[in-house]
């Protein structure tokens, strides 16, 4: 390693990265912080001369039905899909595929990560097909008398397990790293004591891989704040703004709209929600220890 | 531990049934010229949705349009991640801690959240429906993982081979591209691919940004054609979604025989 060299040395290197992260990634992030304090809009006087009209925006979004009813729906889409579904179902696999044959491993992993490879809007074509009045589950349900349209009946159970179908792989093969690296004298131990497989898992399997659950769960929190594509593609935010997730309301009042600063301040609220899960997160790795 | 053991491979099965079920429609659908929303084995398996979409209006331009914005965003990541990797990993930088936590902490950072912003900024750049402004913006999103991979890959090689070169006066930039670049060209594959499979699969970006339906990329095209022809044409939407999801597979199947599955996870995400 060399000791700390001249600007002109280590300085042109970083330069392009610099320009390209602070023009498109800092700057918009900042001028979040600004336009949600304006009245800054697509077209129309306000469009050209955005005027300063302090809280009104949050005033608005806090005291609006749409904002808590959104606000709500993401949360409940975040811990229901990506906290329990991938997390949960991610560790689960990977637990259950530890110490299995070559074969069902290999059938297993390539079915839960064929999903997870699919183009977004691909994998939301199969879900809407698979959930749709005359799709697949329906045929089956169908023979016991269980067919019904998903989408319009359960359409937030359908674009949670949408989120978990897609979703799952990334935690699996995360755990799957994770659970190759416990050493086998521990669990060997455990199992000498008399510790049954979900003891062995709970006590001595989990808090050595605790770390990598917490960045796993703040990860996939942060991927499910920002799924768009599936649920414009599922429902489109419907029926009835039942699925109407933040992403969704930001994008319909900002460009349906035209409202910028009405639509900045909802993205604010968004950034603030998973700077929220992203402390406990890491709060609870800090009480543990 | 008979009862058990086979307790956990009907789990395993039963999982394994419920993902690929979505997953089958899509096959049975794209060679069959009937189709509808239910998987069923087609009565004559024929080409005709391939055809039938695999013209330059349809299928064509939005491919290419796809193709051009990823590739570009895969060209541009990759050249200005490496570059910045290079004194990163190389030099001890007072901002070094402090700027790879930023980035670590920016590629967790869900990109929806600031594409209001980021239209308002295209907005005053006059931007927007610029095939060259979403490429560069997609790089910028891209950077963050990039640089951070970038970083961890060159990591790998020993100093001492640039330490020769550098006693030799050769300047970094000289060891970079002929000591460092080739022995770690796998690995910026490896980036570039990934970068290039994102900006692929990315909706909500060209969605956004861009507004001239000739400009399109596939995974604005097929939804587009979704809504166009999708509720009848249900066939020829499964047979477009294959072929969008063609390089994809491709190109993971390539990286993963590389790596051993799943882009190398464990170290990306132990940080």
């Amino acid at each position: 390693m060399r000791r700390s060299p001249r600007l002109g040395v280590w300085l042109p290197p970083l330069a392009p990265s610099i320009v390209l992260l602070g023009l498109f990634v800092a700057g918009p992030i900042l001028w979040c912080f600004y336009a949600a304090f304006t009245n800054s809009a697509l077209s129309g006087i306000a469009a050209r001369r955005p005027k300063f009209v302090g809280l009104d925006n949050f005033t608005t979004a806090f005291t609006s039905p749409d904002v808590a009813s959104s606000l709500w729906l993401t949360v409940v889409f975040v811990v229901l899909s990506a906290v329990v579904g991938q997390n949960g179902l991610g560790i689960l696999l990977a637990v259950f595929l530890q110490h299995r044959g070559k074969l069902l491993r290999g059938i297993v992993g390539t079915v839960v990560v064929a999903a997870w490879v699919l183009p977004e809007v691909v994998a939301a074509f199969a879900i809407y097909a698979f959930l749709n009045a005359q799709g697949t589950l329906n045929e089956v349900l169908g023979w016991f008398g269980l067919s019904q349209n998903w989408l319009y009946t359960a359409p937030m159970l359908a674009v949670v397990l949408a989120n978990i179908w897609r979703g799952t792989a990334f935690s699996m093969l995360v755990y799957q790293a994770a659970l190759s690296e416990v050493p086998s004298d521990l669990v060997e131990a455990a199992q000498v004591d008399g510790a049954g497989p979900v003891r062995r898992f709970w006590h001595v399997v989990l808090p050595v891989i605790r770390r990598t659950v917490v960045t796993n769960l703040m990860l996939i929190t942060l991927q499910t704040l920002g799924v768009f594509g599936l649920i414009y593609v599922l429902t489109a935010g419907g029926p009835d703004n039942k699925t109407r997730t933040l992403p969704l309301l930001m994008y319909e009042q900002a460009f349906k709209f035209g409202q910028i600063g009405y639509g900045t301040a909802i993205a604010l609220v968004l950034l603030v929600l998973g700077a929220v899960f992203s402390l406990v997160y890491i709060r609870s790795l800090k009480a543990e220890v | 531990m008979r009862g058990p053991r086979l307790v956990v491979n009907l789990v395993l099965l039963v999982v394994a049934v419920l993902f690929v079920a979505p997953l089958l429609w899509l096959v049975t659908a794209s060679f069959d010229t009937h189709g509808g929303l239910a998987a069923k084995v087609p009565g004559e398996a024929t080409l005709g949705n391939f055809g039938q979409i695999l013209n330059w209006q349809v299928g064509g331009r939005p491919l290419v349009n796809g193709l051009l914005i990823s590739a570009g965003t895969a060209i541009i990541a990759v050249v200005a991640a490496v570059l910045a990797a290079y004194p990163l990993s190389r030099f001890q930088l007072r901002f070094r801690r402090p700027f790879l936590y930023t980035i670590l902490f920016t590629t967790g950072l869900p990109v929806t959240a600031i594409m209001v912003p980021v239209y308002g900024l295209f907005v005053r750049l006059s931007l927007v429906d610029s095939l060259w402004g979403t490429t560069v913006f997609l790089a910028a999103t891209a950077l963050p993982m990039a640089i951070w991979m970038c970083k961890n890959f060159m990591d790998g090689i020993p100093v001492s081979l640039e330490e020769a070169a550098w006693v030799d006066g050769a300047s970094s930039l000289q060891a970079l591209r002929s000591i460092v670049l080739p022995l770690m060209a796998p690995g910026v594959a490896v980036v570039g691919i990934f970068t290039f499979i994102t900006a692929w699969g990315n909706f909500f970006v060209p969605f956004v940004l861009l507004l001239d339906p000739d400009k399109m990329p596939a995974s604005v095209g097929i939804f587009s054609f979704f809504g166009q022809n999708g509720l009848v044409a249900y066939g020829q939407l499964a047979a477009y979604s294959i072929l969008y999801t063609a390089p994809v597979l491709a190109l993971y199947l390539v990286v993963s025989r590389w790596l051993g599955g799943g882009f190398s996870m464990a170290g990306a995400v132990k940080a």
